[in-house]
């Protein structure tokens, strides 16, 4: 078949915060830089963050990046990986200087400087006194940094494909990454994309749980990609329930909201979060504010008829600091709930978030992979965000560090990727065999007749990962949950599309997010069912306590046989001493 | 509840035609978006855009009972029945509710929407005061939806000469921006009867903005601008 082919230095697939810091570093080193996005590049997930930016500017109060550092790594469960927090710790202020040298129109406070807003998990001191270390375009950072990103990207000439789906990595028989098999939305054609070196950049996959703050195309598509093309899934089974979506609906309601004076309260308006963090009380770690609510809800203290969420209060704060600094909320709280936060409390309750774990990369966005002693990078590719584990995040991650994590890693990735062109000049010849097995994936969605549907399917499994891998987690409960969510795999050879057309067939698109979809959902349960211990996010009622004899180290699940791997957490830094696993209050 | 819906395949359909669509589980709270979804459940073949969900991302602009607005924000329980949904006007249908954005990107990066600034840039930010920053809100949130310039009837007639209220906010948003020294290209380029002085007030972009913007202001704003910098 005679398949249209584009040829570039460097493949972006994703134009989240991540790809596009990427792709922009490219363009300005004059690399030929192609970036494939299933939407318009500012329609990507990273549009929707809104609370800020970590990093040690010390504008609002004393900070420097090594306590940052420390407040990252007792925020992981110490399962984050030393070298790279202190990479990313260290490298936070510059970035957000140059972010601001790119336009993102950053609150400012009254010397003129960047606006810093305290956030969960910071402290001055290494666990001393709260600090403001989030740098916030009010409550709609991400977004601003997502246009400013894309306006550069415009500047630079970064070419972009539009609405142009990822099918497939193709892989030389050596195991290096060539490009990409895509398709063109619009046209229902595919395309392959040549180039020297790829770059995931995908984000994350919260759209595995029914109740989510996701985009309905957080799907995980890289992930997906990753497993096919035969690497392991780092740290899987930990995934972030953000403490405040909007209960029974998923939007998120910023920690902002807590960081400018916000606060929880149960049924009997106790602020309940003193009994579990009294000295962080509801800027803790995001892990504890959620076991926290559910554990409020479980033992009966919940809100509402059905007692199934607890309040959030800004009504105190005023109109002012609400229309300055929480306006996005104040008006989707206004659209979704009908109800003026400045009056009356917003209900909440955890709320599936963001993807710790991701495709295994070390601190310059390189793919690695375990071999015999120690590991190997897969020559040609290269992951950064949230489809990313560095690991930055560990087993929990603290809010402000993911747009972080992004355009430090992105950058670093552009920056490794720009060495790399010059010791490689010239393109590798293509594999058909590489490219017959994206075709495949493509042409199964063309079989006809009746059977199960997409939309039902991926309710059944989002409702399945909502009830056997929530926030506490049992034996039991998670190896039943395999057990379903692999029925659900089963099923998929008899999932039919019953709209085969070709032009903008968007029914077509969901059937292959549902396939990442499915692969993912298995990946996170039997990473989970695995690990006896609670760590972060992990929260294990059989085993309740933290175990670094046996468990600090970092999971790799491999599509094959569902085989689980381990490595070990690098625990050195780079420069500074490794802070020792100790135990964890907030 | 009764929907009407455009449809239009073009490798079957030779025009848009209506299509009637009922939903029984409408739930208190639901949105056009949510009602969408839910008729792609039982007809697949139903094409549309979204994303985010809450009004961020700026994925599924249509046009709803005549009005332009995003099917995310706009709550059910607000609507007319029948609830007629359509396409954004003044755009190349690509399929049902899908439009081709082509022509208005192609404005909105004709403005040059970055900051530019000449000097040499410091080791750390840009000094801006509360007050020069509280000139960007209204104009920085914008998501580029494309309610506002496909509402817009100076921009029907002359889409390819005329850049769009959308375009033109974003061009105010660096006039304004106390950082950016581009101000004398940046008014060079939309002089002219065309780029921007086909804008005669309307209001249209101002009535449609889900995000409550207002590109007429911001027009009004970068006339004042060229007025000044003539003077």
């Amino acid at each position: 078949m005679n398949i249209a082919k584009r040829k570039f230095d460097v493949l972006v697939i994703g134009a989240g915060g991540g790809g596009l810091r990427s792709s922009l570093q490219l363009a300005q080193a004059d690399a030929k830089v192609a970036v494939v996005s299933k939407v318009f590049p500012t329609r990507s997930h990273t549009v929707a963050a809104q609370g800020g930016m970590n990093a040690a500017l010390a504008n609002v109060s004393p900070d420097n990046w090594h306590w940052h550092m420390f407040d990252t790594v007792k925020g992981s469960d110490y399962l984050g990986d030393q070298d790279a927090i202190e990479y990313m710790c260290r490298a936070a202020s510059h970035l957000v200087y140059e972010l601001e040298h790119q336009g993102v129109p950053f609150s400012r406070l009254e010397n003129g400087k960047i606006y810093q807003r305290p956030f969960g998990g910071q402290s001055q001191n290494f666990g001393g006194e709260q600090a403001a270390r989030t740098c916030a375009a009010a409550d709609r950072t991400g977004h601003a940094i997502l246009h400013s990103l894309y306006q550069q990207n415009i500047r630079a000439k970064t070419h972009f494909f539009d609405e142009f789906f990822a099918i497939d990595l193709i892989r030389a028989e050596d195991g290096m990454i060539l490009g990409a098999l895509v398709l063109e939305i619009e046209t229902g054609e595919p395309l392959i994309i040549e180039a020297k070196t790829t770059l995931l950049a995908t984000g994350g996959v919260g759209q595995l749980f029914r109740t989510n703050t996701n985009a309905r195309i957080n799907t995980g598509d890289g992930l997906g990609m990753a497993l096919r093309a035969g690497i392991p899934l780092e740290d899987m089974e930990f995934f972030q329930f953000h403490p405040t979506g909007i209960a029974g609906r998923g939007m998120l309601i910023t920690e902002g909201a807590r960081g400018e004076g916000g606060f929880l309260v149960n049924k009997d308006g106790e602020r309940f979060m003193e009994r579990y963090a009294p000295h962080a009380k509801d800027l803790a770690s995001r892990d504890v504010v959620s076991r926290a609510i559910s554990t409020e809800v479980r033992d009966g203290r919940g809100c509402g008829p059905n007692a199934d969420h607890v309040m959030l209060k800004v009504d105190h704060l005023g109109t002012e600091v609400l229309a300055k600094r929480l306006p996005g909320i104040t008006s989707m709280v206004k659209t979704f709930l009908g109800i003026d936060p400045a009056e009356q409390s917003i209900p909440v309750f955890p709320t599936a978030h963001y993807t710790m774990g991701g495709i295994p990369t070390n601190k310059v966005g390189q793919v690695v992979v375990p071999i015999e002693q120690g590991e190997e990078t897969v020559q040609g590719l290269y992951a950064v965000g949230e489809c990313a584990c560095v690991s930055v995040h560990g087993a929990n991650r603290l809010g402000g560090n993911s747009l972080l994590d992004i355009v430090v890693f992105g950058r670093a990735a552009g920056n490794h990727i720009i060495d790399f062109l010059k010791e490689n000049r010239y393109h590798r010849p293509l594999v058909e065999d590489g490219i017959d097995m994206a075709m495949a994936r493509l042409a199964r969605w063309d079989k006809k007749g009746q059977g199960e549907s997409v939309a039902n399917i991926k309710s059944e499994l989002q409702a399945t990962m909502e009830e056997y891998c929530g926030v506490f987690r049992t034996q039991d409960v998670l190896d039943k949950g395999l057990e379903k969510v692999m029925e659900i795999e089963r099923r998929m050879d008899d999932v039919r599309l019953q709209d085969h057309s070709k032009i903008f067939n968007t029914a077509r698109i969901e059937a292959l997010e549902l396939e990442n979809l499915v692969d993912l959902a298995v990946a996170t349960v039997a990473s989970a069912a695995k690990r006896h211990e609670s760590r972060g996010a992990h929260s294990r009622m059989d085993y309740p306590d933290r175990d670094d004899a046996r468990w600090l180290k970092h999971s790799l699940y491999y599509k094959k046989d569902n085989r689980i791997e381990y490595k070990p957490v690098r625990l050195k830094a780079i420069t500074v001493d490794t802070f020792p696993p100790k135990e964890r209050v907030y | 509840m009764l929907f009407k819906i455009q449809r239009y395949n073009p490798e079957t359909d030779k025009k848009p035609y209506m299509q009637e669509f009922h939903l029984d589980d409408v739930t208190p709270g639901m949105m056009l978006r949510d009602a969408l979804i839910k008729i792609k459940e039982h007809d697949e073949t139903l094409s549309f855009r979204h994303s985010c969900g809450e009004g961020v991302c700026g994925s599924d602009a249509i046009n709803i009972n005549g009005t332009n607005g995003l099917g995310c924000l706009t709550s059910l329980s607000d609507l007319k029945e029948p609830i007629e949904v359509r396409p954004v006007p003044g755009m190349p249908i690509i399929r049902d509710l899908v439009v081709d954005m082509t022509q208005f990107f192609h404005h909105y990066r004709a403005v040059k929407p970055y900051l530019t600034v000449h000097d040499p840039m410091p080791e750390v930010e840009l000094a801006q005061t509360p007050e020069e920053r509280d000139k960007l809100d209204g104009l920085y949130e914008c998501i580029l939806c494309g309610c506002c310039t496909t509402a817009c009837p100076s921009f029907w007639w002359n889409p390819d000469k005329f850049r769009g209220p959308a375009a033109l906010l974003q061009a105010y948003r660096f006039l304004a921006d106390s950082r950016d020294q581009a101000t004398d290209e940046r008014l060079q380029e939309l002089d002219g009867p065309y780029r921007m002085f086909r804008c005669h007030t309307i209001m249209n972009c101002a009535n449609v903005c889900p995000k409550e913007l207002n590109p007429a202001r911001a027009i009004h704003h970068i006339k004042q601008l060229m007025l000044k910098e003539m003077v």
